[in-house]
């Protein structure tokens, strides 16, 4: 079972390692958000002339085997996957929250049903789960947020359950109870400061996790649908040509494994 | 007890989630459902309009949908998968033949990856804060970033097209195992190695070992005598999260290595909508994930005698 180590109150939130991995998302997001500013051009423009050609003013990571900017191409797809990742990832993040908090406070069947439910979707590994909803749900990209959300609030749903009932069996929230205050109250005061530090950690995992997928199936020609530009779907077409562009091919693999990098070192450690 | 319930409880409801799953997946599916099933069982040249009734009145695949639903798991609980929509085979046999494939390349990986993270992890660990450690640190961080198709690519583009050591696809061949086995390998040994570095510190940071080294063991017996075993406890239990990696690197390492097993199939089924083999090899995935979790629990039990409960 993964259980996201709470992180000491005293301990500082953000030791060097993360910092590090802050960096490098913060990097690559500025290229996403302002690459096409700096340098403009269109990602889907060809021109067979230049196929394969080396860096130019208007292409800086040069062209791919159809001619199309590969810089272009980039700052689309750092774009695409980390709006869907960032969709599901908050769709998931809320829904576990709800539930998790839900279960924990209410008990019963309702408690009963969620985790039965939760424990058999943990045992379909994620990307199992994802190509069987990409396989029903039309349109790619739709269909990516709707299966990684499916994966991924399985895992905010156990956090937000296993901290909220231990908050809730305290001494300081029987206090509070007897006090007279409301639910609202109790999660704002009590369960949420409890809960916020591993949100990050699980939210950081999370959007690593699913920027990993959309890229493996788009490795293996089952995600998202060329012309797209999308970061796995580039390594498998440009792989062919690793000898005459060695860069273009190189391009992708760095921002996946920066922007995969930051995301690791930005959850920190999780314990068992 | 208790455990081999909720374990079967899981295994249920994994049935039932694929089975629901595929059986949306059929009824979306475009185009006339009962031709192409009826396409899959007697052969394309055979198909006429005719049949395709005979099919559809069978499966009630005009009918409202529950009674639909009820014939599809039926046909599930009997273990009747049906035949490929594709190949005309039926899909347990095709299941059968893959299988071997993937579980062997899935234990050589294992074996592999056991073979490299582990050792390091407990040299690591019995000298924390060292020049190994802090190595060691730096690598599995660095590989746990790299996803399976990037390490798969990496070491084709190296190993396959530049120094032309070994074939980059193929099975048959006992050098078609490395590099596939060794792509799953190095992402599971990331952890492994971490997972065998902290135990072993903790371990070695216990009174029961300083004791055993105080009273006149070398650190080659206390590691062998007190060490290892407690060492094997996460591991094993690792193992079993691990096998979530696994499962999804034998999707996406099959598929781009061309290694005949049952996530290649699983990848090719869902690009060809064969929903019937959909099915099968997700219900072989899902199933044998719970299965192995369950072996896992039953052998840390053995291993530790202080998980009872």
């Amino acid at each position: 079972m993964i259980v996201i180590a709470t992180p000491q109150r005293r301990r500082a939130m953000w030791p060097a390692a993360r910092i590090v991995g802050a960096a490098h998302v913060l990097v690559v997001a500025l290229l996403a958000l302002l690459g096409s500013v700096v340098v403009p051009s269109d990602p889907f423009a060809q021109s067979l002339v230049k196929a394969l050609a080396g860096p130019d003013p208007a292409a800086p990571l040069g062209y791919d085997h159809l001619g199309r900017s590969i810089f272009h191409r980039l700052v689309d797809t750092l774009k695409l996957s980390p709006i869907i990742t960032l969709a599901a990832v908050a769709t998931a993040g809320s829904a576990g929250l709800v539930l998790g908090t839900a279960a924990a406070a209410l008990g019963g069947w309702i408690e009963r049903s969620l985790v039965i439910l939760a424990d058999a979707l943990l045992a379909l590994p994620g990307l199992l789960l994802v190509l069987i909803v990409l396989a029903m749900v039309p349109g790619t990209a739709l269909g990516f947020w709707a299966a990684l959300s499916l994966v991924l609030w399985v895992e905010f749903f156990r956090l937000t359950r296993a901290a909220t009932r231990e908050v809730l069996a305290s001494p300081a929230v029987q206090a509070s109870r007897l006090l007279g205050f409301g639910p609202i109250y109790l999660f704002r005061a009590h369960i949420w400061p409890e809960i916020a530090p591993m949100m990050l950690t699980a939210a950081a995992f999370g959007t690593a996790t699913a920027i990993m997928a959309i890229a493996a199936l788009g490795f293996v020609h089952v995600g998202l649908r060329a012309p797209t530009p999308e970061l796995g779907l580039m390594m498998v077409e440009l792989l062919p040509y690793w000898r005459e562009a060695p860069l273009a091919l190189l391009s992708p693999v760095i921002a996946i494994f920066a922007l995969l990098l930051g995301l690791t070192l930005l959850a920190g450690s999780r314990k068992s | 007890m208790n455990a081999v319930v909720s374990r079967l409880v899981q295994a249920i409801m994994v049935a039932l989630l694929i089975g629901t799953a595929t059986f949306v997946m059929m009824r979306s599916l475009p185009g006339d459902a009962a031709w192409r099933i009826a396409a899959g069982r007697y052969g394309y040249d055979h198909v006429d309009a005719a049949a395709a009734d005979a099919v559809r009145a069978e499966l009630g695949l005009d009918g409202p949908a529950l009674p639909a639903l009820l014939q599809w798991m039926g046909d599930l609980a009997w273990l009747d998968f049906g035949n490929s929509l594709v190949s005309g085979q039926p899909v347990m046999d095709e299941i059968a033949h893959q299988l071997g494939a993937s579980l062997s390349l899935a234990v050589v990986a294992i074996l592999l990856s056991l073979l490299i993270g582990p050792p390091l992890g407990i040299l690591a660990g019995l000298r924390p804060g060292g020049v190994l450690d802090r190595m060691l640190l730096v690598a599995s961080t660095g590989l746990k970033a790299v996803p399976q198709f990037l390490m798969a690519l990496v070491l084709i583009v190296f190993i396959a097209v530049q120094m032309r050591w070994l074939p980059a696809a193929g099975h048959g061949e006992i050098w078609h195992f490395i590099l596939p086995s060794l792509t799953l390998a190095l992402g599971l040994a990331a952890v492994n190695a971490r997972i065998a570095r902290d135990a072993m510190a903790r371990i070695a940071d216990m009174p029961f070992w300083r004791f055993a080294q105080w009273k006149g063991l070398s650190e080659r017996q206390t590691l062998f005598r007190h060490g290892l075993r407690n060492v094997s406890v996460p591991l094993f239990t690792y193992l079993g999260l691990q096998f979530v990696t696994l499962v999804e690197g034998v999707i996406i390492v099959e598929s781009v290595f061309g290694w005949p097993g049952i996530g290649h199939a699983l990848v090719h089924a869902i690009f060809s909508r064969d929903v019937p083999m959909v099915q099968g090899t997700a219900l072989v995935l899902g199933l044998g994930f719970v299965l192995v979790n369950a072996t896992i629990d039953l052998a840390v039990r053995r291993i530790d005698p202080r998980v009872t409960a």
